[in-house]
């Protein structure tokens, strides 16, 4: 039951096929089986079973005829990540400033979601306040990787050693909940790759839309100039499902596009020959692993012998885009973060002796240094003296990384493809031989242009590795051509046929 | 989020040491226009006006902002700067700053941006505020405003506007000294509010008072503003130097936070002396944050160990810039909710300046009257009524209306607005005393009557009534003067000795208290003038 798509779930509670109450029973108890993953700071198992029991009633009630109305997810669990805010329940961003908050309101997203009968299965751990490309950097510890990973036996002890792999991201725990089969679907973010980082590590589809398309309101920003909730899916059609019935103007969030927005279904038969698809020579990067650059290939060959046209284009400017993109996000952070001082909400030191000390220690116990590190840079970028030289220039890149991507479309090609990362996931081990921001900076390198310019991207499961693990190979496409990058990464699903993670074995033992 | 908010409890000391000591606009200084060739210290003052934009709902908000709720009862989630909360910009407050901007004479800026201020206060929940600092709503402009001069004279004068831009309100902070602890109220945290910037164009207190109540009064009409200081709507902040008018500007130091017109006249006033006494005895003024002291009447250095602080503004990156629309560009807009400039301008309702105008065009008023009559909350209005029922000459109305009414109001500690005596009843008295039907006195006895009794007959019966009508007739008066003569052979010695006017005005005296202030002065005057001739001749 938990290797059905989200799709096919729909279709089997429609026509009574399925029990939308035990379904949610079998995620639960997976979610209970893979626990050791440390993919959810917050449990709401109960909770949401108690409204898959009543979405159960209302399918049944449609099924019998007796309500031609029908919920699209009625009862169906998705995981959400911990930085969207929750009524009532905890949101953390894995972070101890804010270890005991919970919201009086839910992310826009969510409540569409909520509202079309989706339930919350728990909110998913994350790298504290999306900084970090690994799900590493929580104050609930890091995540991990479910592929090649040893679960313990019931009752038995979690692998000791360091060398299971990591999930990637910021949204690990999203990632994990979508993989081991806990949820149908769940949301990260991604600001600079935060989705389709651990999406591509983890084996699932990481899709990015449009900035501007999906409400940030109740998202808790980490850049919010670069910010989109992100959709984790087991298939492309499934991405598509979910981006299409969250999408849309929010006239909380005055950053989503006013015009409407015409809801769509993806084609099941699609041609791709008169496409053109790109290949950016930039993203040859070093440091790439062997499987990666096969995969790539592959892919485009693919392509190819399918009859669109494929060609090496140059995204000139990529090469600044991770500095770019540091000078940014430390200066929304440094801003960001300062309502954070245990005055409204969120952790509050004990030191009262003045405000200001008040303030020094609660922001010192709150923040990791990696959230601290990143203040401190971001106030330095924002000094008078330094605005012109840092926040203006690194302003003024973003616009030639945007105008990069905006030559290359407008010259004729439909799609970019690229590697989402430059390996298969890296063990644990490994990833924390050296510090956040340089794991962020090599993890980021081929997802983060794409937030710079705003345009839409979706990372598909390619292949596994010599070694069991997944790669995951992305699709760009120009600003609100959402449907055009689903439709191209269904074609490349339907050729590729990835296996996705089965851990049925577990529900015997 | 209707719900009240904890009040937040901490300790605090240096709370008290609050500088919001903002870069201030040194370039503007170069532009200060000398026109005194005199070489004694001048006071050069510039004025940041913060006006609270008197709409339902806040800046970025949907909590209200009505005055004197219980603390904590309108913040909402994004008011408490609860994480993942955005601002939703309020288009009623854009059209308030606009009306403001076209009163201001300001060029509006077709698209205008937000930026944040970044500093530390426990009443600052997001730690920055949302304004306008790299590209405002409206800049430049000028206002013309009426000012008493030293010489008492009403003239009218022009100062030039450098800025108007939109912003947040803070919360407040209420310390409990002896507790040593700090409450926080964020009912008033995100009120809109509009900054007018000005250059530095004005001279002393008094100066700085008439303009910024010629702006509270613009504001008040518009209705963009209640204008009240008592309340906090108002709060003003001035820039204040003193030099030779030969030479540069000098430095300047900043008193903060002014909250009421007298405070502004006399900090200022207080500033440009205290400025001149330093650099008279070989001194140096030093650019600081002062506050002022309405009861000691000085202004007081703030601990100022913030004075550097750089508030590391950047781009608010949750609002689009602001489109301002006009006739012609209307149509592009997709929002419904934009501001046609071009509408705004033909909506605008006549302004001081224009009600001044008017009423020195259409009734040569002298500008003291129009003055006071515009300066009055409702006072224009309550002219103009009385002009409908009284049959005297307009300045002799605003005459009365300045000097006998209001001087028996401000007695009385009453405003024009509430006036217990209706224009009608007011035109009869203004023409009782205008026809010489009763006197001056019982004139101002009338008002008083009316005043403080609830009267149902008309002021002429009152008159009547109380026989306060004028004696006018030789005959009757005649013989009163006589009498007087014959009771004070001193002073008509004195009179024909050449003392006449200061005789005949204590003769005249006597007389109007023989008649119970009844007797027509001048009748008399010129009676006594004639007998006493008479008797010079003997």
């Amino acid at each position: 039951m938990l290797s059905l798509t989200l799709r096919e779930a729909i279709s089997k509670l429609k026509d009574g096929s399925l029990s939308a109450a035990e379904l949610c029973e079998k995620c639960v108890t997976r979610a209970k089986r893979v626990q050791e993953l440390n993919f959810i700071v917050t449990e709401n198992f109960s909770q949401s079973q108690r409204e898959a029991v009543h979405s159960a009633r209302l399918w049944s009630e449609y099924v019998s005829g007796r309500h031609n109305e029908w919920r699209k997810f009625g009862g169906i669990p998705f995981a959400i990540k911990d930085n969207f805010c929750t009524k009532d329940i905890r949101t953390t961003c894995a972070s101890h400033i804010l270890n005991n908050y919970v919201p009086p309101y839910t992310a826009t997203v969510v409540q569409k979601l909520q509202d079309a009968g989706g339930v919350i299965i728990g909110k998913t751990n994350m790298d504290e306040f999306a900084m970090g490309a690994g799900s590493t950097d929580s104050i609930f510890g890091p995540v991990r990787n479910p592929w090649n990973y040893k679960f313990s036996q019931s009752g038995g002890e979690q692998d000791k050693t360091n060398y299971w792999h990591i999930t990637g991201g910021s949204s690990g725990g999203s990632a994990v909940a979508v993989a081991t089969g806990a949820s149908f679907g769940a949301f990260g973010s991604d600001t600079g790759g935060s989705t389709r980082n651990p999406a591509a590590y983890c084996g699932v589809v990481g899709f990015k839309s449009t900035y501007g398309r999906l409400s940030r309101h109740g998202l808790i920003p980490l850049v919010n100039s670069l910010d989109v909730p992100g959709i984790f899916a087991k298939s492309v059609d499934d991405a598509s499902l979910l981006f299409n019935a969250v999408a849309g103007h929010d006239t909380r969030d005055s950053t989503t596009v006013t015009d409407s927005m015409e809801t769509f279904t993806l084609p099941d038969d699609i041609s791709v020959k008169h496409l053109h698809i790109g290949i950016p020579k930039e993203y040859h990067a070093p440091g790439m692993s062997p499987c990666v650059l096969e995969a790539w290939r592959r892919a485009a060959d693919l392509f190819e012998r399918a009859g669109a046209k494929v060609s090496e284009v140059s995204l000139p400017h990529t090469q600044f885009s991770i500095l770019c993109y540091s000078v940014l996000c430390c200066a929304e952070v440094a801003s960001n973060m300062s309502r954070y001082d245990g005055i409204e909400y969120g952790h509050r030191a004990k030191n009262e002796d003045s405000t200001e000390e008040l303030y020094a220690a609660t922001r010192h116990e709150g923040f990791n240094d990696v959230v601290r590190g990143r203040i401190l840079a971001g106030n330095f970028f924002l000094l008078k003296r330094n605005y012109d030289n840092f926040f203006i220039k690194a302003q003024k890149v973003r616009r030639l990384i945007a105008e990069d991507f905006r030559q290359v479309f407008g010259g004729g090609v439909d799609i970019l493809l690229t590697p989402t990362t430059l390996t298969e996931a890296p063990t644990y081990s490994w990833f924390t031989e050296v510090d956040n921001r340089t794991r962020a900076e090599e993890q980021d390198v081929f997802t983060q242009p794409i937030n710079l310019a705003g345009v839409p991207a979706i990372t598909v499961p390619a292949s596994l590795s010599q070694s069991g693990l997944p790669i995951g190979l992305q699709f760009i496409g120009p600003n609100f051509h959402d449907k055009e990058v689903l439709t191209v990464a269904k074609w490349f699903e339907q050729q590729t046929n990835f296996k996705r993670l089965d851990l049925s074995h577990l529900d015997k033992s | 989020m209707a719900a009240p908010m904890k009040i937040c409890r901490f300790r605090s000391c240096a709370l008290y040491s609050r500088i919001k000591s903002k870069p201030k606009h040194s370039h503007l200084y170069k532009h200060c226009r000398h026109n005194s060739t005199q070489e004694n210290w001048k006071g050069v003052i510039g004025l940041e006006i913060h006006a609270q934009i008197n709409t339902k709902s806040k800046l970025f908000s949907a909590s209200s902002t009505a005055f004197g709720a219980p603390t904590n009862t309108q913040v909402s989630i994004f008011d408490a700067a609860l994480p993942g909360t955005l601002p939703v910009l309020n288009g009623e407050c854009v059209r308030a700053g606009v009306k403001t901007a076209i009163a201001l004479n300001s060029k509006i800026n077709k698209v205008s941006k937000f930026d944040r201020k970044h500093y530390f206060y426990a009443d600052l929940p997001q730690g920055y505020q949302i304004t306008q600092q790299r590209q405002p709503l409206a800049v430049g402009g000028e206002v013309e405003y009426i000012l008493i001069d030293q010489n008492n004279r009403y003239v009218t004068k022009t100062a030039r506007i450098t800025q108007l831009q939109l912003e947040q309100d803070s919360g407040r902070s209420l310390h409990d000294e002896e507790g040593r602890q700090s409450l926080i109220d964020l009912n008033r945290a995100g009120i809109g509010l509009m900054e007018i910037v000005t250059e530095p164009d004005f001279e002393n207190g008094i100066d700085c008072s008439s303009f910024v109540r010629e702006v509270q009064l613009m504001m008040r009409q518009l209705q963009v503003c209640l204008g009240s200081f008592r309340e906090g709507a108002l709060r003003v902040d001035a820039n204040i130097s003193v030099h030779k008018p030969s030479e540069p500007l000098g430095v300047r130091s900043e008193v903060k936070n002014l909250g009421s017109l007298k405070d502004l006249r006399n900090a200022v006033d207080y500033e440009i002396k205290r400025q001149k006494s330093v650099l008279k005895n070989g001194g140096t003024v030093i650019n600081e944050t002062r506050t002022f002291d309405s009861e000691s009447g000085k202004t007081i250095p703030m601990r100022d160990k913030e004075r550097l602080q750089d508030y590391r503004f950047m781009p608010e990156p949750n609002l689009p810039p602001l489109y301002l629309y006009n006739n012609s560009t209307a149509a592009q807009s997709r929002d419904q909710n934009t501001t046609n400039i071009d509408e705004e301008i033909q909506n605008m309702p006549p302004l001081p300046r224009d009600v001044r105008n008017k009423l020195i065009n259409d009734y040569n008023l002298s500008l003291r009257n129009v003055y006071v009559l515009v300066n009055e909350d409702k006072g224009v209005t309550f002219f103009n009524e009385v002009m409908k029922y009284s049959n005297s000459p307009p300045n002799f109305i605003a005459n009365f209306i300045v000097n006998d009414l209001l001087g028996v109001f401000n007695a009385n500690d009453i405003k024009i607005r509430n006036s217990p005596i209706s224009p009608d009843i007011l035109a009869e008295i203004v023409d009782i005393k205008e026809s010489g039907y009763s006197t001056v006195a019982y004139c101002s006895q009338l008002v008083e009557l009316y005043l403080k009794q609830d009267i149902t007959e008309r002021p002429k019966t009152v008159v009547d009534n109380n026989g306060w009508r004028q004696i006018v007739d030789t005959e009757t008066l005649k013989p009163v003067c006589v009498k007087i003569l014959e009771e004070n052979p001193k002073l008509v010695k004195k009179y024909c000795k050449g003392k006449e006017d200061k005789a005949l005005s204590s003769l005249l005296m006597k007389a109007l208290n023989e008649t119970q202030m009844k007797g027509h002065p001048v009748l008399m005057k010129k009676i006594f003038t004639e007998l006493l001739e008479e008797q010079k001749q003997k």
